[in-house]
């Protein structure tokens, strides 16, 4: 992740390298903060703390308070009351650490959360001490992912908060760690702490209900703390049979010693968490809790609301699933006695994970489970320990149906759980901010409203004699499996030419070598994927232009025989942006896909970066060679507010075509915007985009602009 | 004599008749030797489903030493013709000479044809054992106009592993409609265990930690990784290991750099492996 510049407004660092002073700074602020300033709130306080520093710094506050303040003037004069506070503390690379860490709070919870960031800087810095070697949560968060994906039979999210916990599905950790001198020490507590807590989830810790067990005392949260260190011992013991090498390295941060010699118990392998509630009782009145630099906090409410309704969930799960063997082994819809076929027998042999596996029986007799199902039954042992009887009774596949939606989480589009209905979501680059604000683009998938399909037979007549040369051009193009003669290998005898090098030997001449014949294939490869400005920008007769030029397009690529498919993309604010399907690419060029053409109305903005991203995704599930994107545009990118428009806008657009060069896929640019010249280059590079400045010459020229890319 | 290397004394196996005279180590895994006994003996072809390095090709040569026959391995690339199984013309000494390619060589002496990884061969190049397949058992040889009639002994089997196949790369109905399956997969943990400490000697507590890695990336696949880490694999870093390279060296060079190229990847694998040794 790069940096960004510190170097702020050029008109301030121009001139020499003096401090600001109370005033100027004070007429700055006054015109960055306008909007949430009034006479019994000024910037005059904020001007003063903020006069003493050095230069550096106060352009490093004017900065980030001008960038702050085109998302939100709230949160930038909350910025600017901190600032002075935190760079005593910080140092700037971490300082824009924590205002990063503001604003992806603001953009995801809102204004209340994201200036509670600010105000609570003593918590970041105390996370970050040290700042060369701070580790980032998004520096780790990918390899730890992995990292505990790997460990874990049930699928862990990685989310960051200011204190490490985790709700048994979510392991939060802290945006960064600066807590040893090294970077790697800090990676390690990063992992000492993400096991833990997957440890917590996978060895019962929330099996029983702590709350319950820390009320009767009198300071309930030091109990709490308490039983928080007996189960770090408890844990680290387990993780010691299972992962011994990461609990050496663990031991190393603490020498190794127990924190009382009365948890020893808790370190055998049959001890639980009830033991150590146990154990709570006897040494709560002279033990103090312990902290290590990579111990977790316990959450119990929250991690009892999401055990509750994961175990619901799946006890519904498991029973439909049920069912549904039981349906396949009587092949009869109403299995007569549901209950009492299913048991469950622990097999003593261990299983690859470690603890002992348990085997499914359908009417005495073991079954082999799905996959998915043997899943569930890993989940639900985790967290019961065992499978209760209620839940081997097979239930109809009603059950659970209601909260489906609820399960359509952000994170999991990109895990590709669920394809169609419902919305993607999209990351756009902030260039201001120099970072991505995550999941920002709300992105649907829409049908287009068919027009009338005589467009296309009056687009074909109106340029029939074009057509009739296009076909003759694409048609030369068409790659063939030729028959190569006279090769020096091949797969069998050219005889007409072994039939002359013999000839040649009688006369005395020198004899070829050249005597096969070989196949040569010349297939194209080639996915294209066609994206259409249907921005309210195109209304009149561009839209007419952009229609005749996907037709003369498509009657170009059916001759060549290219996959190719067509969107269409739209939108208006980041909530809201839009895809048009026109044609997929398994779907045939024919009535429906030409009327969906003549159907290519103008809506409303252009919101370019999520519309590639979404296009790219598309087109990488596509196997090819060369994958094309080419736009069919008529201007710079655009939207209705958050201020997309301009820079911002540009930058993210080029952020997103970097993504998709990056994942094989090769951008192109079809524009009519005579300013083309100014922005383009910038976005697509120095060739690949192209100008048609006279709009009636589009239909004709994209097909020839396509033959030289492609061919 | 300086500056020369004096050529090493390598064995030329004879393709046309590879007969396995040592048993192959093979740790069953289920009933796959009788069913193959069985198809041999009513003259059905096998296809052998499975991920890679799971013993496939090991199965192969067992049952080979088991039934006294050679084996005949192809293995299939994008490029294979159907004139590289069936065989084509030479010339030689002033006249065209007839070459018989592996399949053709394996009909002819009773032995026993493997195509490894089928679905990388040319569509068109799968159709020409169509007729090899079924109960006509011939081979037609077009271009010498003949017709091989296979004799009991031949078997015709093939390999691929459904994982990772893309799109465009499936097999046709037709083809695997003619053939018994057996589906291959990473063995259970205390057997995978037992062949690791009998291929490589290692002793029975690092070998029961390889396998955990080796669940452990087999966690992974589908979140950036085509494939777990396969029992191959395994034996690769037990034998650095045996011979006395430090574990999480031959775990990275064995298990994590074999089965990914991204950085993150590989270090989440050489954290997993270093939190386990």
């Amino acid at each position: 992740m790069s940096s960004p510049p510190r170097s702020s407004d050029p008109r301030l660092t121009v001139a020499a390298a003096e401090p600001l002073s109370a005033n100027a700074l004070e007429d700055r602020l006054d015109e960055i903060l306008d909007p949430v300033l009034s006479t019994r709130r000024t910037a005059t306080r904020l001007a003063e703390a903020v006069a003493p520093l050095p230069r550096e710094h106060q352009d490093f506050v004017l900065h980030w308070v001008a960038v702050i303040a085109r998302t939100n003037p709230e949160m930038a004069y909350q910025f600017a009351a901190a600032a002075p506070q935190a760079l005593a503390r910080l140092d700037l690379a971490s300082a824009e650490a924590w205002i990063i860490e503001a604003m992806d709070t603001y953009d995801r919870d809102g204004l209340y959360r994201g200036s509670a960031v600010f105000k609570n800087v003593g918590e970041f810095a105390r996370l970050s001490r040290g700042t060369a070697a701070a580790v980032s949560f998004e520096d780790v968060a990918q390899v730890l992912q992995l990292f505990i994906c790997g460990l874990s039979g049930r699928r862990l999210r990685l989310d960051t908060a200011a204190r490490p916990h985790t709700d048994t599905e979510t392991l939060f950790l802290p945006p960064s760690i600066a807590l040893l001198p090294r970077r790697e020490e800090n990676f390690f507590i990063y992992k000492a702490m993400a096991t833990l807590l997957w440890a917590q989830g996978r060895f019962g810790t929330f099996n029983v209900d702590l709350d319950a067990a820390c009320a009767g005392y009198s300071d309930p949260e030091r109990a709490l703390d308490l039983l928080n260190t007996l189960e770090t011992v408890r844990l680290e013991a387990c993780i010691a049979r299972a992962l011994p090498g990461l609990a050496r390295e663990m031991q190393k941060l603490h020498a190794g010693q127990l924190p009382d010699s009365r948890c020893a118990v808790l370190a055998t392998p049959a001890a639980t968490i009830s033991d150590s509630v146990a154990l709570l009782a006897q040494v709560y009145a002279d033990m103090a809790p312990v902290h290590y630099s990579y111990t977790p906090v316990l959450q119990p409410e929250r991690a009892a609301a999401v055990r509750k309704a994961r175990l619901a969930k799946e006890k519904s799960e498991f029973q439909s699933a049920l069912a549904q063997l039981l349906e396949e082994k009587d092949n009869s819809a109403v299995p007569p006695q549901p209950a009492e076929r299913f048991s469950i027998q622990a097999s003593g042999l261990p299983a690859g994970n470690g603890n002992a596996s348990h085997e499914l029986m359908l009417d005495g007799k073991p079954v082999a489970p799905p996959e998915n199902v043997s899943q569930l039954m890993d989940s639900i042992l985790q967290d019961l320990g065992e499978i209760p009887d209620d839940y081997l009774v097979a239930a109809g596949d009603g059950g659970y149906r209601q909260n489906r939606r609820d399960e359509h989480d952000p994170a999991d589009v990109w895990k590709g759980v669920y394809h169609e209905e419902g919305a993607f979501f999209y990351n756009e680059w902030d260039c201001k901010r120099r970072h991505y604000r995550k999941n920002w683009c709300v992105l649907r998938e829409l049908g287009v409203l068919p027009g009338n399909a005589d467009f296309v037979d009056a687009t074909l007549a109106k340029y029939a004699p074009q057509v009739a040369q296009l076909k003759r051009t694409f048609e030369l193009l068409r790659g063939e499996d030729k028959l190569l003669k006279k090769q020096p290998n091949g797969d069998d005898i050219d005889l007409d030419a072994v039939i002359a090098a013999y000839a040649d030997m009688k006369s005395g001449m020198e004899l070829s070598d050249r005597l096969l014949t070989k196949r040569h294939k010349s297939e194209r490869d080639l996915a294209v994927m066609l994206m259409v400005d249907m921005s309210g920008s195109t209304k009149g007769w561009i839209n007419d232009a952009e229609r005749e030029a996907v037709i003369m397009l498509c009657e170009a690529l059916e001759v060549l025989g290219d996959r190719y498919a067509i969107y269409g993309f739209s939108g208006i604010t980041r909530k809201r942006c839009e895809i048009f399907r026109i044609k997929r690419f398994d779907e045939p060029y024919d009535t429906a896909v030409k009327s969906r053409i003549a159907g290519i109305q103008p809506q409303d903005y252009t919101r370019m970066g999520a519309a590639i991203r979404h296009l790219t995704t598309l087109l990488n599930q596509i196997e090819a060679r060369t994958k094309l994107l080419i736009t069919l545009s008529d201007g710079k990118p655009d939207d209705y507010s958050d201020h997309y428009r301009g820079e911002y806008g540009i930058e993210d657009t080029r952020q997103a075509l970097i993504e998709a060069h990056r994942a094989g896929v090769k951008p192109f640019c079809i524009t009519i915007d005579r300013e083309a010249r100014d922005y383009l280059p910038h976005l697509y590079g120095p060739v690949n985009w192209t100008l048609v400045d006279e709009v009636a010459r589009l239909p004709l020229k994209v097909a020839d602009i396509y033959r030289r890319l492609a061919t | 004599m300086p500056g020369q290397i004096a050529p090493l004394h390598t064995k030329v196996l004879d393709a046309d008749a590879r007969l396995i005279e040592a048993e192959p180590y093979y740790e069953p895994l289920g009933g796959e030797i009788a069913l193959f006994e069985a198809a041999y003996a009513s003259q059905i072809p096998v296809l052998l489903k499975g991920p890679t390095g799971c013993g496939k090709t090991r199965f192969m040569e067992y049952m080979a030493w088991r039934l006294k026959r050679p084996l005949i391995t192809v293995s299939c690339h994008d490029d294979l013709t159907a004139s590289d199984l069936v065989g084509r013309y030479l010339i030689t000494n002033n006249e065209t000479v007839w070459i018989d390619g592996p399949l053709a060589r394996a009909v002819r002496c009773g032995g026993i044809c493997y195509l490894d990884e089928v679905v990388e061969a040319r569509k068109d190049t799968t159709v020409v054992i169509h007729p090899l397949a079924d109960d006509r058992r011939i081979l037609p040889m077009e271009k010498r106009g003949e017709l091989l009639q296979a004799p009991r002994e031949f078997v015709l089997t093939m390999s691929y592993n459904p994982g990772y196949q893309s799109v465009l790369k499936g097999l046709k109905q037709s083809t695997r409609q003619r053939f018994i399956a057996i589906e291959f997969g990473y063995p259970a943990a205390d057997l995978e265990k037992k062949i690791i400490i009998t291929e490589t000697g290692l002793d029975a507590q690092s070998a029961d930690k390889l396998i955990k890695l080796a669940h452990m990336t087999r966690n992974l696949k589908g979140n950036g990784l085509d494939e777990g880490a396969s029992t191959r694999l395994l034996v690769h870093a037990a034998k650095l290991m045996a011979r006395g390279i430090a574990p999480r060296t031959a775990c990275s060079g064995a298990i994590a750099e074999a089965l990914s190229d991204d950085p993150e990847m590989l270090r989440a694998i050489n954290e997993l492996a270093s939190s386990l040794f």
